[in-house]
């Protein structure tokens, strides 16, 4: 799965505009599928499009494309971005490179436990953490608004750490989506 | 016999229907007995402002009311009291007192305290209120009972304020401190945290969510309107008030991380940063003398509560002993910070006395969040979970007396006390 994202990455990176279409040729919508995850189901070339110009932001929401992938998760009580969803903020910050037009809202998490008032900061320090990397990576300050919804937005409800974990992240949003 | 006559006037809003209800589980505290006589005539009101006297006494846990059996002749405000008869009812104290309605379709309450121990007189005063307000007029009643007999000033007139959650809504509710005439301020799909009261009482700054970012709004009760007061790029929270009111502490994130800045409460003028750190700086709140702001900050490395001079300034650590102490609450006589402390998985409600240092952890639950002073100080309300659900409960500053609020309508959490309202 890693792979998956890491290829489509470096795809994207070497400029190549995908359809829907030629990712289904490309054989990656079945990564889903049993086997899928295994080295070597991910190594085929993606064709070279088929339509010439396509809008950018469609990749924003093609769940082949990496910038479909908007949430960062953390370990308990860590801020830093963990090195397997690196290719992903680098992917979001080549589209703010390349999109000076778009913008994009940052959503830190926490899980439950603690303060309200407390976890609105340390969700803050996530989404400020994916900010100052996707800066770091050539997007424009002003692009970029990081806030935090503390531990009020959890994904999962329970209370333990399969749970909590999936609470721990920042969420992508670009304009339009908020 | 000379009554005080007093006018009680309340802005109605929409009824938000759930109401609170409170459960008294208090182990023995020494109650003192007294008898809250049915006042004559008071079944005119339709409420019966005598009950609520007595459940307020009863729920303070200083007070166990007596069953009164039927008294012929019924005594009223006027009647000869035979000190005799009530010292073997075994009361210490009596209420008795009357209601008639005025040509004007008000009603006027009349009555009388006494101290049966002594055998003395403690006061007399009259009310007038109208069908509507006859909860408010009990609690009056209850205030004026509470205040002769203890000497503090009694809460039963203040209101409360704190969201419920009910699937994907939210609504940030107020009530009377007996969960009762509940109504709803803001009902949204999106959270909402941080309530709290303006020191008069006609204002409430709180946190939404509802533009997808919290933002800082102060909601006026009389004209049922409200303002946005902090809305700047990134997080706006934690909105504390100055004791003064026209000042409201936040956290922003503006200038990245989380930091407290001054703005004023009507959301004029800039805004003036005044803690300085790299580390998180949250949770604001003014001593009531006004002088020092407390807060949460991890500059040491784990969440500590410190305190600044309310103009910003070198803080100083409050809190030494456990990893995680956050919610700093000062009493309102200044003399006790009630926090948050987080114990092996535990988060419990603990007052450190401020003159030497002493911690005291009153609450045996382990899920503890917003505590909050009763304006008297001898009450502290919080919100914990029981049974998977968010419930409100009070607790008194000395541990010994606990209330549970169970609530029907769904999850309730961010209780905020009021002020005395004059």
């Amino acid at each position: 799965m890693r792979a998956i994202i890491i290829v489509t990455a470096l795809l994207l990176a070497a400029g190549c505009q995908t359809t829907p279409e030629d990712q289904a040729a490309a054989g990656v919508e079945d990564r889903s599928k049993p086997g899928a995850g295994k080295p070597g189901a991910q190594v085929q070339p993606v064709e070279r499009p088929k339509v010439a110009a396509v809008d950018p932001a469609s990749a924003l929401k093609d769940p082949a494309s990496i910038l479909s992938k908007r949430s960062i998760y953390y370990d308990y009580d860590k801020f830093d971005v963990r090195d397997e969803y690196r290719g992903l903020v680098e992917a979001h910050a080549k589209y703010l490179r390349e999109n000076p037009k778009a913008r994009m809202l940052i959503q830190g998490n926490t899980d439950e436990r603690g303060s309200r008032e407390y976890n609105v900061s340390l969700g803050q320090r996530r989404s400020d953490g994916v900010k100052r990397m996707l800066i770091l990576l050539g997007a424009r300050e002003d692009q970029i608004e990081s806030v935090s919804l503390g531990e009020e937005k959890p994904q999962a409800d329970g209370q333990n750490e399969g749970s909590w974990s999936k609470n721990r992240r920042s969420d992508i949003l670009y304009s339009g989506e908020y | 016999m000379r009554f005080l006559l007093g006018l009680l006037f309340f802005v109605a809003a929409s009824q938000a229907g759930a109401q609170l209800s409170i459960e008294i589980t208090g182990p023995g505290v020494q109650r003192t007995p007294i008898a809250v006589v049915p006042f004559a005539g008071e079944g005119t009101v339709g409420t019966s402002l005598t009950a609520i006297v007595r459940a307020d006494l009863e729920r303070s846990g200083l007070f166990r009311g007596l069953e009164v059996p039927p008294l012929a002749p019924h005594p009223n405000e006027n009647s000869p009291v035979n000190y005799g008869e009530w010292r073997s009812r075994l009361a210490d104290a009596l209420v008795v007192g009357s209601v008639a309605q005025n040509p004007d379709g008000r009603f006027e309450v009349r009555f009388r305290l006494y101290d049966i121990v002594k055998q003395a007189p403690l006061g007399a005063i009259a009310y007038l209120f109208t069908k509507d307000n006859a909860r408010a007029a009990a609690h009056r009643i209850a205030d004026f009972v509470y205040e002769k007999l203890t000497g503090e000033k009694g809460v039963f007139s203040t209101q409360i304020a704190y969201v419920v959650k009910r699937g994907n809504t939210y609504e940030l509710q107020i009530a009377d401190a007996d969960g009762e005439r509940a109504q709803y301020l803001l009902r949204s799909n999106e959270p909402i945290i941080s309530p709290v009261w303006s020191p008069e009482g006609r204002r409430i700054a709180y946190v939404s969510f509802e533009s997808k970012k919290p933002i800082v709004y102060v909601h006026h009760l009389s004209e049922n309107k409200r303002q946005v007061v902090a809305s700047f790029k990134g997080s706006n929270s934690a909105p504390a008030w100055s004791p003064d009111g026209k000042t409201i502490a936040v956290v922003l994130s503006v200038e990245g991380g989380s930091q407290i800045y001054l703005i004023n409460a009507d959301g004029s003028g800039p805004r003036r940063r005044i803690s300085n750190s790299a580390s998180i700086d949250t949770e604001p709140r003014y001593s009531t003398d006004g002088k020092w702001i407390y807060f949460t900050s991890d500059r040491g490395g784990s969440p500590q509560i410190y305190r600044m001079s309310a103009i910003g300034g070198e803080p100083q650590r409050i809190t030494f002993k456990g990893s995680y102490n956050v919610s700093p609450r000062p009493s309102p006589d200044g003399r006790i910070l009630a926090y948050v402390t987080r114990d092996g998985g535990k988060f419990q409600v603990a007052l450190l006395d401020l003159s030497n240092q002493q911690v005291q952890v009153i609450t045996d639950s382990d899920r503890d969040e917003s505590p909050s002073f009763a304006p008297n100080g001898r009450m502290i309300l919080l919100a914990t979970v029981r049974g998977g659900r968010g419930v409100l409960s009070a607790v008194s500053s000395d541990g010994r007396i606990r209330q549970n609020l169970p609530y029907s309508g769904g999850d309730v959490r961010e209780p905020a006390w009021g002020p005395f309202i004059e």
